[in-house]
């Protein structure tokens, strides 16, 4: 399911780092990522704004290639590193293995070509094919993802559409050539509730019938819990947990991850419960703090022996709860953190229940 | 699109017929005496009253202004007056439709005169314009392709240079040395295009690139601007992710948001070109509007003056029309109707 | 309204007792008196045709129709899909909008058609806070200058006193007073956000429409931003009305909610109510969608409720119910008869001909008019407990 290799691994990432040479020095906006992705699953990429996580999947893309950005480490799909490609040949992946949707549809989309000829266009640079083929192929799309009259809306621009309609057209887009793999930059943020359910539902069928894998990037951890088989959680350019989705969000083990969860109110939650913020701001990746880079807004630093936290960047260990998941914390019992304060807090109704 | 055209000319001819009233206003019933400029420097009390009479500028300025209007429309003759124009048909001057004015100065109609030069500014505004829009969104794509390149510095520092010097030093520099001195083209004249393209090309050549650098310069960097500003646009990421080949995006995506807001200012500065073109008319001896408009100023001849401002109007009013109307067509997003 | 005789919702049932044990702070008091009453309010916002007259050949009904109201010291929540007229509700109330029709009570004085100028002191009481902190703070005026603006224009302190005020408003909203002379593109996000709060609390007000106040924020911030805003209610008892479109946080921080789709409030209750048992569909349908943590425990996801389709446009509004199109149980009469906003408990109103159980809607439309205009569901099976206190018949006009 997760880590564990197998042969079904489509995306392995090893020790992924972007960096930006800037006039005040380098931002480490990725910095050290690893996580392996399978066939027909998902993987979901949560953190704060800032955190790295649209940089780190740009770079899957190659979409750094061409800027100042100096990006290493192992990127590789099917067993072929994309950072040893030239850029001509990442040119021929894009879009043909690896395809990515943005979460602004609108600005996503070139306010003056029609949605059929941008969608089109992603057929055509990679298939021999003519114009008109093109165009069948485009309605074929948006009939699948669920555009109703497909023949007549291909001709729209995207300014025509609604919001949801142009992350569907951009989804088709995405899939107009079968990729492998399929990467969701917030698909679902710039859109209402039930129009966010009729994404995630198109998303996850289209990943049950072509069989692709997923990655979405989110800063909803219900969205995560609904889609995702494997949760990276990111803080400051890192992965700071990283496991099977259950297990993150039942038994997190990283104060950066309890944060998250504590500070989103439950539909059905408590509402005497107070919501529990994560104080101060996140940090500047020109010179993150040092050890933990959590430490200035980490409550739970000072059951940490010594001054760890302060002093040293904690490694990415198993956690207590075993199998594949793996934290950043130097905290020595974090289950039990867990169990006593911070379950309570969240979701007091499931602390019986806990063994 | 239709009613759209059909609503702007419309309100552009208002615009216009308002124009001509306020013009009138400004200049034939103000402290300027018109009649005592057209009679001449030494003129009696009694032969200014004549001319006043002559030109009607004895009558309240509706009354001109109504007369102004007949004669665009139906033509008039100078004077008004159908007694002399029995008696004396040669003191009549007739002015046929459409009718701007009479010039004491250039005993001429207005509209006649106008019509000599026009082909001039006009000649020289198209060619200078072609040269300076290839020119200026050629360098200034470069530039931004390029940006923060030696190259890139180098073309915004060159089109600076050219921006900060003078017209009429860049004109008497070309004619000097590129005419003059290294004859590297013919001295620059007009000679009408139906006579010779090619001597009219290069006979209007040097004007034209005077005026085409200055303007250069300007599009050099806006167009700089424009392509990085689109450049950074989400839709060219996603034309990106797609796997575009980077020329296609550059030509398709690019290039088609950044040529937008281009296509408003070239459009406008065009029309303004026409009578605008005054110091390299002058410098090159070219008797285009802009010449007219200064011989006219000097002298005093108001007529010339206001037949100029209306027919410089009407294109300023019709090259923003054509550039709305093209907006539509490039921009779907404001298509309406 | 429609031609329908049932009575339409109004405001003087008497005041029934929580059925609800131990609600939690800050909750619904019934006996509070209302700061803002709005009645019947209405937002057309014209439509030109483009042709060669350019004239106006329809509306936006934007605001079609609303009535709520906001009691003293607490919140009504607003919540509805993008386009709903939820902004436009909040911009009315400030009197950013002259409304079309319609009243709106603030303290009891009526303020929908006074002038600018009568309406200048009632913008004391009435602030807003907006969805965007980064575009909604002048970036060349300092921190400082911001937020004592708002004192400047009514001329309520002396000049020697502003600063030492905007230092104390800078404390309470969690900013450092040092920070007077900042400008705002120096501030993070929530930091800025909190400006935004600072300048709005600056002349005490009474009455705060927060328009999306933690939605450009992150997840983390969003929570210290919500924690401050309901320290502050409790400090200064101000009334909120609390707009947003993610259902968690307004059923966090408001006791009283008001769904809008198109236009119109289609449900309106107390969040146990509305969250517990909501009755319109569309309320059904927007909870039924939001995505839960909970749901990793048990695997993936559960059924929801699909919408189909998009809103419709508000300047050609679906007939009778606006919610017909995308409505699993709508029948002939949803598009001929418009379902006027009914109370049907308590705190509780709904305008759907159906208005039933969570999923079971009964087969029949509610019996209009067979009992000589009290047509109340008192007698819908699936009702009575709803309706305790006002099953005897008693219906809701008075
Ligand atoms: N071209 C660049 N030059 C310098 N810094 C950059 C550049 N691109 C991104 N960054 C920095 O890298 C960091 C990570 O950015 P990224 O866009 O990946 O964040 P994110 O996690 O996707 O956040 P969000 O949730 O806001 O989308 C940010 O701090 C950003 O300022
Ligand atoms: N000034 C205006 N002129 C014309 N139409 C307007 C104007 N302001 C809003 N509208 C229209 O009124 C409707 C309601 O808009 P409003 O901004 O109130 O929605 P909202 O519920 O706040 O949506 P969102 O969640 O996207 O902020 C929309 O259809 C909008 O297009
Ligand atoms: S390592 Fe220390 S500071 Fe970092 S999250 Fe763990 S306890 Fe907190
Ligand atoms: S009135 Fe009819 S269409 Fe409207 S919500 Fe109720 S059942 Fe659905
Ligand atoms: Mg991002
Ligand atoms: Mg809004």
């Amino acid at each position: 399911m997760t880590t564990t290799t197998n042969a079904d691994v489509l995306l392995s990432v090893r020790d992924l780092k972007v960096h930006f040479p800037t006039m005040d020095g380098i931002v480490k906006a990725t910095d050290g990522l690893s996580f392996d992705l399978a066939k027909g699953t998902t993987l979901g990429i949560v953190g704060e704004s800032g955190s790295g996580k649209s940089v780190s999947s740009s770079a899957i893309l190659g979409l750094h290639r061409g800027t100042n950005a100096i990006v290493s480490g192992e990127i590789l799909l099917d067993g072929e590193d994309l950072l040893q490609l030239n850029d001509e040949q990442m040119r021929r992946r894009r879009g043909q293995d690896v395809a990515m949707i943005f979460q602004d549809p609108l600005s996503a989309m070139h306010p003056y070509y029609t949605v059929g000829n941008q969608i089109g266009e992603a057929y055509l640079v990679h298939n021999d094919v003519s114009k008109k083929a093109a165009r069948t192929r485009s309605i074929e799309m948006l009939d699948r993802v669920g555009i109703p009259q497909p023949d007549r809306r291909v001709d729209d621009y995207p300014h025509q559409f609604s919001g949801g309609m142009r992350q569907r057209a951009m989804i088709a887009m995405a899939l107009m050539n079968d990729p492998g793999l399929l990467i969701a930059d917030e698909p679902t943020t710039a859109l209402d509730v039930t129009v966010q359910a009729q994404i995630l539902d198109l998303l996850q069928d289209l990943q049950r019938e072509f069989n692709s894998a997923i990655i979405i990037i989110t800063h909803d951890l219900g969205v995560v819990a609904e889609m995702a088989d494997d949760v990276l959680v990111m803080y400051a350019g890192r992965a700071v947990e990283y496991g099977p989705c259950k297990e993150i969000l039942t038994h997190p083990e990283m104060p950066y991850t309890w944060g998250l969860l504590s500070s989103v109110p439950d539909v059905q939650g408590d509402t005497d419960a107070r919501l529990i913020p994560i104080p101060g701001s996140p940090p500047s990746l020109l010179s993150p703090p040092k050890g933990c880079a959590f430490h200035p807004r980490c409550v739970h630093r000072d059951k940490v022996p010594g001054d760890l936290c302060f002093t040293e960047l904690p490694d990415l260990t198993p956690a207590r709860s075993g199998g594949s998941h793996v934290k950043r914390c130097h905290l020595p019992n974090p289950d039990e953190v867990y169990r006593v304060e911070v379950l309570p807090e969240i979701a007091p109704d499931l602390v019986e229940e806990t063994p | 699109m239709f009613a759209y055209i059909v609503r702007r000319t419309i309100s552009g001819l208002v615009l216009l017929v308002v124009m001509t009233l306020v013009t009138m206003m400004l200049f034939f019933s103000g402290p300027l005496h018109p009649e005592r400029h057209a009679c001449g420097k030494i003129c009696s009390p009694a032969q200014i009253a004549v001319t006043k009479k002559a030109f009607g500028y004895d009558k309240p300025v509706l009354v001109q202004w109504g007369q102004f209007m007949q004669g665009i429309v139906k033509g008039r003759n100078f004077p008004e007056d159908k007694k002399l124009e029995k008696d004396h048909p040669e003191l009549v001057v007739h002015c046929t439709a459409p009718c701007l004015g009479y010039s004491k100065y250039f005993t001429q109609n207005v509209t006649t005169l106008i019509k000599t030069s026009f082909p001039i500014s006009l000649s020289l505004a198209i060619v200078a314009f072609i040269l300076w829009i290839t020119g200026g969104v050629l360098f200034g794509v470069i530039a931004a392709l390029r940006k923060g390149t030696i190259i890139d510095r180098g073309i915004v520092g060159i089109s600076l240079i050219f921006y900060a010097f003078p017209t009429f030093f860049i004109g008497l520099f070309l004619y000097k040395f590129v005419s003059i001195k290294w004859q590297l083209v013919p001295t620059p004249e007009y000679i009408p295009f139906s006579q010779n393209p090619w001597s009219w090309l290069t006979g209007l050549i040097l004007p034209a690139l005077t005026l085409a650098l200055f303007f250069m310069a300007g599009y050099v960097r806006m167009t700089r601007a424009f392509v990085l500003e689109s450049m950074s646009e989400d839709y060219i990421r996603t034309a990106k992710a797609k796997g575009l080949p980077a020329r296609r995006i550059l030509t398709k995506h690019t290039m088609r948001a950044a040529f937008t807001p281009l296509v408003t200012m070239a459009g406008l500065d065009l029309a303004g070109l026409l009578g605008g073109a005054i110091i390299t008319e002058t410098v090159f001896n070219f008797n285009g509007l802009g010449g007219l408009a200064v011989a006219a100023a000097t002298n005093n001849d108001l007529p010339i003056l206001v037949g100029l401002v209306i027919v410089l109007a009407s294109f300023v009013i019709l090259a923003n029309i054509i550039v709305d109307v093209l907006y539509a067509v490039i921009d779907p997003r404001v298509r309406v109707g | 309204m429609t031609d329908i005789n049932l009575t339409p919702a109004s405001e003087d049932i008497p005041d029934v007792p929580e059925v609800v044990v131990g609600a939690p702070p800050p909750q619904l008091d019934p006996s509070a008196k209302p700061i803002l009453e709005v009645d019947d309010l209405k937002m057309y916002f014209p439509v030109k045709s483009g042709g060669i007259i350019n004239r106006t050949v329809g509306h936006v009904q934007a605001v079609d129709g609303v009535s709520f109201q906001v009691p003293e010291g607490s919140s009504l929540g607003l919540v509805g899909e993008s386009g709903c007229g939820k902004s436009t509700t909040g911009r009315l109330i400030t009197r950013l909008y002259d409304p079309t029709g319609g009243s709106i009570k603030f303290d009891g004085k009526e303020i929908a058609n006074i002038s600018q100028r009568q309406m200048l002191p009632m913008r004391r009481d009435i602030q807003m806070i907006f969805q965007d902190p980064a575009t909604s703070l002048n970036p060349r005026h300092s921190v400082g200058a911001i937020i004592s603006a708002p004192l400047k224009i009514h001329n309520v302190l002396p000049d020697n006193k502003i600063k030492a005020r905007v230092e104390e408003l800078l404390e309470i909203v969690g900013l450092n007073p040092e920070h007077y002379n900042r400008y705002p593109h120096e501030f993070s996000g929530g930091q800025r956000q909190r400006i935004g709060i600072a300048r709005a609390l600056t002349l005490q007000p009474k009455l705060l429409v927060a328009d999306e106040p933690v939605s450009a924020l992150d997840v983390s911030i969003q929570a210290q931003v919500i924690n401050l805003l309901q320290d502050l209610q409790r400090e200064f008892n101000i009334a909120f009305l609390f707009i947003a479109h993610d259902l968690a946080i307004v059923r966090h921080f408001c006791p009283e909610i008001a769904v809008m789709y198109l236009g119109k409030i289609v449900e309106i209750a107390d969040r146990e109510t509305l969250y517990g048992r909501p009755h319109h569909p569309y309320t059904q349908a927007l909870l039924s969608a939001v995505p839960d943590v909970k749901q990793a425990q048990i695997g993936g996801r559960r059924e929801r409720i699909r919408l189909k389709g998009d809103v419709p446009s508000p300047i050609n509004p679906p007939s009778g119910c606006r919610f017909r199109t995308r409505c699993q149980f709508a029948q002939e009469i949803c598009s001929r008869v418009e379902p006027p906003l009914l109370q049907i408990g308590p705190r509780h109103k709904v305008a759907c001909h159906f208005a039933g159980e969570l999923g079971a809607h009964p087969a029949e439309p509610i019996p209009q008019s067979a009992n000589g205009g009290e047509g109340a569901p008192a007698n819908q099976p699936g009702f009575e407990d709803h309706w305790l206190n006002l099953s005897t018949g008693q219906t809701a006009s008075a």
